[in-house]
């Protein structure tokens, strides 16, 4: 008797624990889909869209301002937004793809969370005419598969921040870099950008790369680690995203350095923390990578459905702030 | 004759890697006083080893009655969320509006409660409803990071206290607090196992639970009991992780760190099969296994590398630890 009481207790609580964890992917559609199916809104004098977009998932801070920014945009412009999140799962993705085609959609927008895998369902869109927009990650697929690519060019952004070192750090330079997750785009472009500034001149040199994952605890354990070794007299610290600098700048702190002054940090996302970072002068300088995508992809998205020739690749112009212009910049951060 | 501690090998692999340390990276053994705490390589070890030897704690016990537990990651995620967002958001949390102001007390409780529910939970699955431990883990191990992502709105939580960051950034008589707070737990664990009955009716279970049973331990309190504990260490191992970097990353934070812990536990000579466990040994795995990190840190071994050569070193701890590959390696007598 208890025993079946109890099995029951545990079957309630499993499936409310299960309703927990699925609610952010039940909510966000919904959400979504409310702004343009009554109220009428006609501003635009473009036909309504219906637009699939199946995000990769809300992994970080820059992830949600993206997706926050296609969803306003696409609410401004009066298009049907279906918005999916892949919670960091190609097959969800792949699943969000099919699901847009059975619906019929007018356009199908992604952010491929891996570079390859895409044929496949890419076929099939384009067998069902709907065409499809890539963002934010450079797809490896077949040109015809895709209209346009719109993102952030990784490898200029490791050209600016090298360029930005070469202006403001002189002398012979000892370089840590910490890099992003092996093997993913941003890592490797960013990586290939920098050294394809620094190579011609010797007086900078990396002299120890590892990989911080992207993340703030691991950024931080191998800054940790950097400045006990044999490399602890590095000047400058190249990190492949915000967070990781983040991670970085407690480590120096921690071992009784000045961050922004014993040690150069220079780091590209352009994330809020990072702009109070450089306010306070514990960063140096951070490379914008532009989140605010929105505007950019439903511009295309409209081209598409009407038939208007576009470029493969559309670029986000992406910034570079410092010391010295991040404190005036801060208050207007979306992100 | 009494036989050699199942965790020697351990040990030996350690002492290894501290010997060839010894010689080859300059500065390793270096330790400095830096603001009246120490400061160096195995500092570093003993301090970045706090959540991988918190969870492993735990799983020794879990592991010694035959079970496993998946979730600790999950939980880690769990409890760092809610210590962050009271922190971050004292108005307006979705954590029923409650609002610890920043009584550090009431805070790090929270985050061994939410550990605490966690255990519990799993504990009711694996001893009342009889599902499988490794089935009634993964549960949580899935769910628990998306609950971790609603406390904190799929955002990192960043927050400002250097109160609460003091656990694992402070140092108290030279050492950094995570040290003195494995310390503790594997102190309170170890006096719970040994001194008690308590470590025999686990292994008595882990062995053979239908004679546990039989001779009238009570065997589902028992599980509950274990359980719970995993999930307050992982609930404690959660707050290090986002008290050392100042915010609670659901995504990331406590990520496959199961595995670390079962590994760790494995190498410390404890059967996954269940029976006799070694909360030294484990302890002793777990330091193995960041040393081996932070060694292959401090070197600055290709990124491509550190897994090969950490997989290599635990392959062979593995290896010697298994009778019958010792047998094999044994010339083979012959006839007179």
């Amino acid at each position: 008797m208890t025993r079946r009481c109890f099995a029951a207790i545990a079957a309630t609580l499993t499936t409310a624990l299960l309703f927990v964890g699925c609610t952010p992917t039940n909510e966000a559609p919904t959400a979504s889909l409310e702004p343009t199916s009554n109220t009428a809104t006609p501003a635009e004098p473009t036909k309504k869209l219906v637009i699939g977009f199946s995000q990769i998932g809300a992994e970080s801070g820059w992830r949600t301002a993206n997706t926050k920014s296609i969803q306003d945009e696409a609410k401004k412009r009066g298009h049907d937004l279906k918005f999916s999140d892949a919670q960091g799962d190609q097959e969800n993705q792949i699943k969000a793809i099919r699901s847009f085609i059975a619906q019929g959609v007018d356009v199908i927008a992604f952010a491929p969370v891996v570079e390859t895998g895409w044929g496949p369902v890419l076929k099939e869109a384009k067998a069902a005419g709907i065409p499809v927009i890539c963002s934010d990650r450079s797809p490896t697929f077949a040109d015809d598969l895709f209209v346009t690519f719109i993102g952030s060019d990784f490898v200029k952004e490791g050209e600016m921040a090298a360029e930005w070192m070469l202006k403001n750090v002189k002398g012979p330079v000892k370089i840590a870099e910490l890099t992003g997750t092996p093997g993913s785009a941003p890592a490797n472009d960013r990586a290939a950008g920098f050294r394809a500034i620094i190579k011609d001149n010797p007086d900078y040199s990396i002299v120890f790369s590892q990989t911080g994952e992207f993340e703030r605890a691991k950024g931080k354990a191998v800054a940790e680690a950097l400045l006990k070794g044999e490399f602890k007299d590095v000047n400058v610290i190249f990190a492949h995203n915000d967070d990781m600098a983040l991670g970085a700048i407690q480590a120096i702190e921690e071992a009784g350095k000045v961050p922004g002054k014993d040690i150069i940090i220079i780091s590209i996302d352009g994330v809020h923390d990072a702009f109070v970072a450089m306010s306070e002068g514990k960063l140096n300088c951070s490379v914008e990578c532009n989140p605010l995508l929105g505007p950019l992809i439903m511009d295309a998205c409209e081209k598409a459905v009407a038939g208007i020739e576009q470029p493969r690749r559309i670029l986000m112009e992406d910034q570079v702030y410092d010391t010295t212009n991040a404190a005036a910049a801060l208050p207007d951060r979306k992100y | 004759m009494k036989s050699m501690p199942s965790w020697i090998y351990a040990l030996g692999a350690l002492i290894f890697v501290l010997l060839f340390n010894a010689f080859a990276t300059p500065g390793f053994f270096e330790i400095n006083v830096l603001d009246g705490r120490l400061f160096g390589s195995v500092i570093d070890i003993l301090n970045r080893v706090a959540p991988v030897a918190l969870l492993s704690l735990g799983m020794t016990l879990v592991i010694a009655t035959r079970g496993v537990d998946l979730s600790v990651g999950a939980v880690m995620a769990m409890s760092g969320a809610v210590a962050a967002s009271l922190i971050a958001r004292p108005e307006g949390n979705i954590l029923l509006g409650l609002n610890f102001g920043d009584s550090v007390f009431l805070i790090v409780l929270a985050g061994l409660v939410t550990g605490l529910l966690c255990g519990l939970f799993n504990g009711l699955l694996v001893s009342r409803a009889r599902i499988q431990p490794i089935v009634a883990t993964l549960l949580l191990m899935v769910a628990g990071r998306g609950v971790a992502q609603l406390i904190s709105d799929g955002q990192i939580i960043t927050f400002s206290a250097p109160a609460f960051a003091s656990i694992a950034r402070g140092a108290t008589l030279g050492m950094p607090n995570p040290f003195w707070i494995v310390v503790l737990f594997a102190a309170v664990i170890l006096v719970l196992t040994r001194w008690t009955a308590l470590g025999l009716f686990i292994e008595s279970l882990g062995s053979n639970p239908i004679a546990a049973r039989n001779v009238g331990i009570n065997t589902g309190a028992l599980l509950l009991f274990v359980y719970s504990v995993t999930g307050v260490c992982a609930g404690m191992a959660g707050m290090i992780a986002a008290a050392d970097i100042q915010g609670a990353d659901a995504n990331n934070a406590g990520l496959y760190l199961e595995l670390d812990a079962i590994l760790a536990v494995s190498v410390g000579g404890t059967l996954l099969s269940g029976g006799r466990f070694s909360l030294v040994g484990t302890l002793i795995g777990a330091i193995l296994m960041q040393t081996l990190t932070t060694t292959i840190l401090t070197r600055g071994v290709a990124p491509e590398l550190t897994l090969v050569v950490k997989a290599l070193v635990v392959l062979a701890v593995c290896l010697l630890q298994s009778p019958t590959f010792l047998h094999m390696l044994r010339p083979k007598k012959v006839a007179a």
